[in-house]
This record gives structure tokens, sequence and C-alpha cells, in this order.
């Protein structure tokens, strides 16, 4: 017995060991908001908006890879170097809009505590203010650290989908084919679809928190290649698990019948197959995805934001030493929070706001990548390679225009 | 608000006049020429129609919040950029600077500069490094309201700053730093544990080029107050390994030990190399031993006298070892095969006589581990009896170090 568990804890040992910053930011991109979009497309369109993966997971690779390596070569976070480049007022403008577009994806990730908990009829009045306080206090009393190793595993929760995905047998042939061909359709609901997902997956706070995850570990220029590798696996791995989601979704639910998902209880029906852990198996991944990101995004927030505007940061200071800090740090969970219990505040148009307002500054912020990872004197030798500049400035056209898109589609 | 009293924000873009009161242009920036004065600003560079000017700090007659610089001299020279300026928009605003008094890492959000008067000519001096918000609201509005309705804006708001003379510029780059007369004497006399703290938060680039300039000393007790081994190790890769070796010879045997055993193999051979002879083989001897055992986390300052040594012998050995004392609490005896007979608590030597035989004051009993002791075991002793020092022998009970108190509460702090 006692050779079994020391072996498990050889695993687990190992299992942290080649986790990074790459590998955290994969698994918190799959957050509620993930897992709702990816369970939304499977289960109106089916197999079609499979090809999309591919694409967005090279756009990830690339957003991801530019800012790890800006921050294992200079040693400083993204709004460090907008603020030393670019100086204060851009700083400012930035951080307003960045606090803004976090605060909603913070309402969405308490939202998402709500409604996994909801399933089993445990009011949003009870959970979403003792989640609010676990939050505050995880990171406040400095036992974040711990707790993150138990998210981390917790999140093989997304194991699930892969196994419902093959035991819901979908029509593999088809999930192949579309896989790779592209299904353009002019249908605002599709398109719409399309770039929720992109925006979802790829998200602002991303760029702020990997950057300041690499340099918080101190990984060197020197060490970057074996960095860079971990943050493009984690990349696929998002995206593999995405096509799980999808899979199973369109496998469970399309196949019986295409519909839009009206709650939290139809998109566990993915995970059918576990018959009546279903609901508790979704319940427990969706508020493990909620929580996770609910700890992750207030605080890096904070980070960026008092970095950038060069006030005291850290969990290691008392409050007095950083108050700013701090109190942006509460007030971001106290409002994400507090949103989500106000009766009939329209929940799910301000989680799709979020998601525009994601979307539309990202390519500003990309561009303010692309301007930083090219300067010689920060990156020396590690500046972007043409080849790879063209890319980059596609991707963010594309963005761009599928922001505007998005936008014009809303509007309408 | 004085008079005097004039922000960086504020002299950015004031139009500069020539004799005649034509306007040359507006000022673009303010330069500093450490060399020659720490703290006059020795240019303003003035954006022309066609091309940048450089005004001398004794071509200007009067400066004014209000009514711009009016110049005593039209003869500008065209600017061009010289290594030995300081350009305060360029170089300072925005970057991050150490508070030697407030021990921290600031960044920069204005510089404020009294306005004095010295042979006819107004001069600028710069007083104070702004931080805090006062001062961020001051750079938003810049430009876009009159100076005169910012400063009655900022007015509620406690001013924060950082005397120009406590600050100190950190320059990664070696021959712009002496160029510009940038030194960091000034952290070299804070307390080992708060320069780590204010290297912790620096880039890479910039912790080298503190470490690369301080005094040897200064930088191993701070390099031993660095709390992440492996921030201890890049720093110490990234210096030449002469420097390198400096450091660590200062460093006390178990501390530079294990951080060479955090370094690459070849990284710590080049440093080993570098080391004298005395201070190598110490090292060397502790790297044998593995990090997690009584061998890894003793070190060898102690002091062993022989079995029938006096209290005048001991005071005589002390007095011949004085580096040690900072930190020594415990004597050790040892027989003719330098085997560990007994252990003598420092304090007991106060109160007996000069001539007492050192075995009679020997603690009663004398806890001793093996140098292949498992870490947690030696942790377990020091709690179980309350130790402040515990000794280490090798297989044949010789004496090899000692294990100290502050040692255990690092292993105990990194878990």
């Amino acid at each position: 017995m006692r050779q079994v568990l020391s072996r498990f804890r050889y695993h687990l040992a190992v299992f942290f060991a080649v986790i990074g910053p790459g590998f955290i930011t994969a698994v918190v991109d799959n957050d509620s908001g993930g897992i709702y979009t990816y369970s939304a497309a499977g289960s109106q369109f089916g197999y079609l908006p499979l090809w999309t993966l591919l694409p967005i997971t090279l756009l990830l690779v690339i957003t991801q890879e530019m800012c790890s390596r800006m921050g294992a070569v200079t040693g400083k976070g993204l709004s460090d170097l907008i603020r030393e480049e670019f100086g204060l007022r851009i700083t400012f403008l930035m951080m307003a809009f960045l606090v803004l577009v976090n605060l909603t994806n913070v309402m969405s990730e308490f939202a998402g505590v709500a409604s996994s908990l909801e399933l089993f009829h445990i009011s949003r009045y009870i959970t979403v203010p003792l989640a609010a306080i676990a939050v505050w206090l995880l990171v406040v009393q400095g036992t974040y650290e711990s707790v993150e190793k138990i998210f981390l595993f917790a999140c093989v929760f997304y194991v699930t989908y892969v196994i419902s995905g093959f035991l819901v047998k979908p029509d593999w042939k088809e999930a192949a084919i579309y896989s790779v061909r592209p299904v353009l359709m002019l249908e605002p609901s599709y398109i719409y679809m399309v770039i929720g997902m992109v925006g979802t997956t790829i998200a602002p706070w991303m760029q702020f928190y990997l950057q300041a995850a690499v340099v918080e570990k101190g990984i060197t220029a020197k060490e970057y290649a074996e960095s860079r590798i971990e943050v493009i696996v984690g990349c696929f791995m998002t995206s593999v698990i995405a096509f799980f989601i999808i899979v199973a979704c369109a496998g469970a639910i399309w196949s019986v019948k295409p519909r839009e998902l009206q709650d939290a209880a139809e998109a566990a029906q993915a995970l059918k197959p576990f018959g009546q852990y279903a609901f508790l198996l979704f319940s427990a991944g969706l508020f493990n995805a909620s929580i996770f990101a609910a700890c992750i995004l207030p605080l890096s927030t904070a980070y960026t934001v008092c970095e950038g505007m060069g006030f005291e940061s850290g969990v290691s200071k008392r409050i007095r030493e950083a108050p700013i800090f701090y109190s942006l740090y509460t007030l971001l969970i106290v409002v994400g929070a507090g949103v989500v219990l106000i009766p009939q505040f329209p929940l799910v148009r301000m989680i799709l706001w979020s998601q525009v307002l994601n979307g539309m500054l990202l390519p500003f912020i990309l561009i303010f990548m692309i301007l930083l990872i090219n300067k010689r004197d920060l990156m020396g030798e590690w500046i972007n390679p043409r080849w790879f500049n063209v890319v980059s400035w596609v991707t963010v056209v594309l963005i761009i225009g599928l922001t505007l898109a998005y936008v014009g589609i809303l509007l309408h | 608000m004085t008079e005097n009293l004039l922000f960086f924000t504020e002299l950015l873009s004031m139009p500069v006049f020539d004799l005649k009161d034509r306007r040359l242009g507006r000022v673009k920036d303010a330069a500093l020429v450490p060399l020659v004065h720490a703290s006059r600003i020795d240019r303003l560079l003035v954006g022309g129609e066609y091309s940048w000017l450089t005004v001398r700090y004794d071509q200007v007659r009067s400066i004014s919040i209000d009514r711009g610089i009016h110049l005593s001299d039209e003869v500008l020279v065209p600017y061009h950029d010289d290594e030995y300026m300081m350009r305060i928009g360029r170089d300072l605003l925005d970057q991050q600077i150490i508070d030697v008094t407030g021990r921290k890492v600031v960044r920069v959000n204005d510089v404020s500069m009294a306005i004095g008067h010295e042979g006819g000519h107004d001069i600028l001096m710069v007083r104070d490094v702004d931080i805090g918000v006062r001062s961020i609201l001051r750079r938003l509005f810049q430009g876009m309201l009159p100076r005169r309705w910012i400063r009655s804006l900022q007015q509620p708001i406690p001013p924060k700053s950082i005397s120009w003379d406590f600050a100190n510029v950190v320059e990664p780059d070696p021959l712009r730093r002496l160029r510009l007369n940038i030194s960091y004497a000034k952290l070299e006399e804070m307390h080992p544990a708060d320069l780590a703290d204010i290297v912790e938060e620096l880039a890479p680039a910039e912790r080298e080029a503190i470490f690369e300039t301080i005094d040897s000393e200064v930088a191993a007790d701070a390099l031993s107050e660095v709390e992440d081994p492996k921030m201890q190790a890049s720093i110490l890769e990234a210096l030449e390994p002469e420097k390198a070796a400096d450091i660590i010879e200062e460093m006390a045997p178990d501390e530079a030990a294990d951080l060479l055993s955090e370094l690459e193999e070849e990284a710590s051979e080049e440093i080993l190399e570098e080391m004298d002879t005395p201070d190598k083989t110490e090292v060397e001897e502790l790297l044998e031993f593995e990090e997690d055992t009584a061998g890894g986390m003793m070190n060898t300052e102690f002091v062993a006298l022989h079995e029938n040594a006096n209290v005048g012998d001991a005071i005589a050995a002390l007095k011949g070892n004085e580096d040690l004392l900072d930190g020594l609490n415990t004597l050790f005896l040892v027989d003719e095969e330098e085997k560990l007979s007994a252990a003598i608590p420092l304090a007991r030597l106060f109160v007996a006589a000069g001539d007492a035989r050192l075995k009679d004051l020997a603690a009663e009993t004398m806890i001793q581990v093996r140098v292949d002791e498992k870490q947690h075991r030696v942790t377990e002793l020091f709690d179980k009896y309350n130790l402040l020092t515990l000794p280490v022998v090798d297989e044949d009970s010789k004496l090899a170090g000692v294990i100290t108190a502050d040692d255990i509460i690092s292993v105990l702090r990194q878990k």
C-alpha cells in the first residue's frame, strides 16, 4: 500500500514539474465562457465548427509564443514594457480598458459558479458570496499557491469530455472531414458563434498573465527553448479539449436534435454516457474552471495595472503597503460577484458584451506586442523574424476583421 | 505651490524665445550631464522648425511657467546625441529607479525641478522624482489643459516623491553607466536583506548590472539573502567568472557550496577555478555531500580545541578567528585523532576562571550527527533538543562541520 502511495506521489511530482506558465494559461483558457461557447457550438451546429480549431490554435500559438518570448528575454511584464516604451498616457488608457474588460470576465466566472451549483438547486445567493469570500481569502492569506495545484489537478475533469466524446459514438468520419474543411455560411448565428470561439480562446488578459508568469518563474532567454515547447503544447491542449467538447455535444445533443443551449443542465447532457454522474461531473468541472479563473483574473489584473502604473503590488506585501493593489483586487471581486446577484440583471447579454470588449481590446494589445517584440534594443537577437511578422500582422488584421463583424452583428 | 518649482511635464512644450522675442520652438526634452553636475539641467533640447537645437544652461535668461523660456544667447548648436547626457524624457521618465531610503523600486512619473538664479541666468536643478497619483494626473492632462489649471487640479492630492539625492538610476550597459557617472555606492549602505528585495524586483539585466558593480562583500551578503535559489544561480551565471568567484569567496562556505550546486556543472567549474585555494578546497569538500543530508547542510566555520585546553586557550583561539565571531555560540573539543569529544556553550567561558579546563565546562549531553544523516532528522533534532548549533562528524567520528539554527530556518522556509 505504502509503495503504491509513494508511486502515486512520484507521478504527482512529475505532473507538477512539467507544468508551467503555458500549461496554466491553457487550462484557465477553458473557463466557464469557453465550456459554454464550445458546448453551444457543438449542440447547434454539430461538427461544422470543428474546422475553426486549427486556425484558432495557430493564432493562439503565435500570440502566446510572442509574449512568453518577451517575458523570457526582457524579464519584464507586458504592462511594464508598454509603460517604458509608450509612456504613461497610453498605458493608462490601456489599463483602464483592461480593468473594464476583465471585470466583465470576472462576472462571467462568478456566473459560472452560480450556474454550476444551481444544477443542484443551491441558490446563487449562497454560493456566489461564499465563492467570492473564498477567492479573496485564498490570495490575501497567501494560500493560493498550494490551492493552485488542487485546481490544476481538478482539471483532469476535462478528460471526462474526451471519454464522453468516444462513448457517445460520434460520426468520426464526419468529424475528421469537418476538422479540415472550412464551412462558411452567411447565417448570422453561425458567424456569431465562430467569432465567439475565437474571442473566448484568445483573450487580452492571457497575454499579460502569461508574460508575467514567465517572468515570475524566472525563465531566461537561455532556457526559453524548453519553455516555448511547453507554451505550444499548452495551446494545442486547449484546442484538443475544445475539440472533444464540441464532438461530445455534437454526438449527444446535436445528433438527437440540433438546438440552442438554454441552460447548464442541457450542456451537461454532453456527458450523458456517465449516466447519473453526468450532472455531478459537469457541475464539478464547471465549478472548478470558473473558480480557478475567478482566482487568476482579478489577481492578474491588479498586478498588471499596478506594475504598469508604478504602484506597489504583490501578495507578499501588506494591505497598508500596497493599498491600490489590494483595493483593485477587492473591487474586481466584489463588483464581479455582486453583479451576478442583482435580480433580473441581463447576465447573458453582459457575458456576450464581455466577449466583444475582449475582442476590441485584443488587436491593440497585439499591435503593441508586435511593436515591442521588434525593438532590437529590447529583444536583441530574439526579435521576430520577418515571416513571423507577416503572420502576426495577418493575425491582427484577421482579429480586427472578426471583431468588427461581431460588433456589426450585435448591433443589428 | 511655490513659484520657483517647475515640473518636467510643465517644461515640456514650453515655448522658447530668442533675444528679439521671436519664438524658436518648444522644449522637447532636458538633459543632465552627471559627470559635470549631478542635478543641474545642463541642456534643453528645443524642437525648431527643421531640427532640434541644444540650449546650454548658461544661454537661458529666464524661465517662467507663464511666459516660457527667454534666451540670452542665440548661437545654438544643432542637437546630436552624446553618451554623457542623461535625457530626462527619454532615459528617466517611465523607467524604474531605486528609492534608497524607502528601500524599494519605483517608477518615475515626473521630475520636479527648482528654478534658481545664478550669474544672470535662470537655472533648473532637479529636486525630486515624483511617483504616485498626483504625478499621474499631471501626466494625463499634460498638454490638454493649461499648466495653471493642472496645478490647481492636483492641489488636493498629497504629493509623493523621492529626493533626487536618494534616487538611484539603474543602467545595465557598463559603458554608458561609466559615462553617465551612475554608481551603486548608495546601495552598498543598505541592509543586505533590503538590497536583495530590491534586486528581486528588477529585470535580469539590471540585477546583473548591480552585482557586477557593487563591492564583493556586499554582493555576497545580498546574494545569500535572495530567496529563490534559481535566481541566485542565474545571477552568478551571468557574471564574469572572476567576479562570481570573488563574491563566492566572501560567502559562508556552506552557502557557497549550496549555490554552486545549483549552477550548471560547467559554470560552477569555471567559478571554482577562479577561487583562491583555501576557500576553494573548503567549498569543494562541501560540494561532495548530497544536498539533503547533514553534510550538505553544514558549514565549516567552527572553532575546535584540544581536549586538554583551558579557558585561556579558548579566548586565544577566538581572537585568532575573529571573522567567525558574529555567528558563533559553541566551541568544540577534539582528541588527538580529531574525534569530537565535547561541546561547550560559549557563554560558559564568561563565568569560568581563566585556568579552568574546558572539559569541565562541557554540556552534559552532546548531540551529534553523521554527514549522511537525512535532512528531516536533523531538523527534528534541532526541535527536540532546542539546539543552536549541531556538530556533524564523518565516518571516523572526526568533526567535519556544524549546522546552525539559521540553516534550519532556511530549510523550513523553503518547504
